[in-house]
């Protein structure tokens, strides 16, 4: 039986994580290496670095960080943010990241999901949908929350299924950081719609949050970032805690 | 020893590289190369494959002799093969992703798409699955019935005989996950990232 994914986010800003955890055995906190090396050594089914590195000349840090955790950490590296195109894509995927998540540049330009699709193979395009409520439906947005497509969550989800996306990393704006729980809405919403997998993203504060993604999100895996930092829960205690309530994971 | 993983410039395959280096460490060179002779020389060989079933074949055909060589080495030499993936679909006869195209032909069978069941299961199947291991399979060596193992593909290889199956997931329905006859191995998940017990089999691998 295919087993629900729990995917640990890790925020890297110039080659350092930017929140991450805090174990007082951990020689260098702002390692995304040694991070990373952490939560795969506890179970992480896949690891995701977010590069929010804000200027251009400090972008290739985020390629020493993927090539030096692909030599340690062997479950699937998922890498986004910043990504503009084939070129990038391509460099991702060379250091060693299986999957790269666009976001902006698919928005921007359908060929760029189309095309590398076609060119890498579905299963390392991940599309990363960023949606905020309005009124009854959601709308994307771009360059990291700042700028309103207009563009229906809803149709978008369906349009970058047939560009060839081969899953969506969805995370509702409204919910990031609240730690009040995914937007179920949302992610049930997006994944009736699709026949390729969710991975529900933005709001996480507890375990149960985490079993709702699932059981009432429909999603396949869930990415959560702030309650893995300062070891508040570690990634086993949320897969036992899944177990308990009878979603199949991966112990 | 040395152990070559079969660069025909098909997708990304810097985490089977990887994978490799860390379990061969000093005891066995890993070459990663396209260079026929090389290939020749070679102890065992790795066939990786990300893309398409036609995407893979058109690119193994485009580098002049591969194919040739890769038959040599595994007809007649019948030297340790291991295909990752398409590596493994390749085997078969004939694929039908994109449009029928013929494979290797190394195991009698055909390449389709997974029943999804209108829907009912998504596509790609990707994550982690249990491996249901049906046949003693040299590469097992030590590793648990039902181990969890990391998929991501849409189609599946149906081989003629039966006996060649080591391995099936469920997804679906029973699905080839793992063959091997005589000197040819395959996985349909991707043991370079699947943990410790897919650099386990990995492992086994180079040890033959």
């Amino acid at each position: 039986m295919l087993k629900n994914r729990i995917i640990p986010c890790l925020d890297v800003k110039n080659g350092r994580v930017v929140k991450g955890i805090n174990f007082v055995d951990l020689k260098d906190a702002g390692d995304p290496v040694e991070q990373a090396k952490i939560y795969s050594d506890g179970g992480a089914d896949e690891i995701c670095f977010l590069d929010i590195t804000a200027s251009n000349e400090n972008r290739d840090t985020i390629y020493d960080v993927v090539e030096k955790t692909s030599k340690k950490c062997f479950v699937p590296l998922t890498v986004g943010g910043g990504v503009r195109n084939i070129e990038d894509i391509n460099k991702l995927l060379n250091c060693g990241a299986d999957k790269v998540s666009i976001n902006t540049a698919a928005v921007e330009n359908s060929k760029v999901v189309i095309d590398s699709s076609k060119k890498f193979g579905s299963q390392c395009i991940v599309v990363a949908i960023d949606a905020k409520k309005n009124g009854d439906k959601w709308e994307v947005f771009t360059h990291g929350g700042r700028n309103n497509s207009g563009i229906d969550a809803l149709e978008y989800a369906e349009q970058m299924e047939k560009n060839g996306a081969g899953e969506l990393l969805v995370t509702s704006m409204d919910r990031d950081g609240t730690q009040v729980g995914y937007d179920i809405d949302l992610m049930s919403g997006i994944s009736s719609r699709v026949n390729i997998p969710v991975i529900a993203s933005g709001g996480v504060g507890n375990l149960d949050h985490l079993v709702d993604g699932i059981k009432l999100g429909k999603a396949s895996a869930v990415l959560a970032a702030s309650i893995f930092h300062y070891g508040k829960h570690s990634v086993k205690e949320a897969k036992d805690y899944l177990d308990s309530k009878g979603i199949p994971v991966r112990i | 020893m040395n152990v070559t993983i079969v660069d025909y410039k098909s997708g990304n395959i810097s985490s089977v590289i990887n994978s490799f280096r860390e379990v061969a460490k000093e005891k066995v060179t890993i070459e990663v190369t396209s260079d026929l002779n090389k290939i020749k020389s070679s102890d065992k060989v790795v066939l990786p494959g990300q893309g398409s079933f036609k995407s893979c074949v058109d690119a193994l055909s485009e580098i002049k002799g591969l194919t040739d060589t890769l038959n040599e080495f595994v007809i007649n030499y019948k030297k340790p093969l291991l295909g990752i993936c398409v590596g493994l679909q390749m085997f078969a006869d004939v694929g039908y992703e994109e449009i029928e195209t013929k494979g290797l032909g190394w195991i009698s069978g055909k390449v389709s798409k997974i029943d999804n069941q209108n829907g009912k299961y998504k596509l790609p199947h990707i994550g982690w699955n249990q491996i249901n291991i049906v046949k003693d399979s040299k590469i097992f060596k030590d590793i648990e019935n039902n181990s969890h193992m990391y998929f991501v593909h849409s189609y599946e290889f149906v081989p003629n005989d039966k006996k060649v199956i080591s391995a099936t997931t469920d997804y679906s329905s029973n699905i080839v996950c793992s063959v091997e006859k005589e000197n040819i191995f395959g996985t349909q998940f991707h043991p370079e990232k699947s943990d410790r017990i897919g650099l386990k089999i990995i492992d086994n691998f180079i040890s033959l």
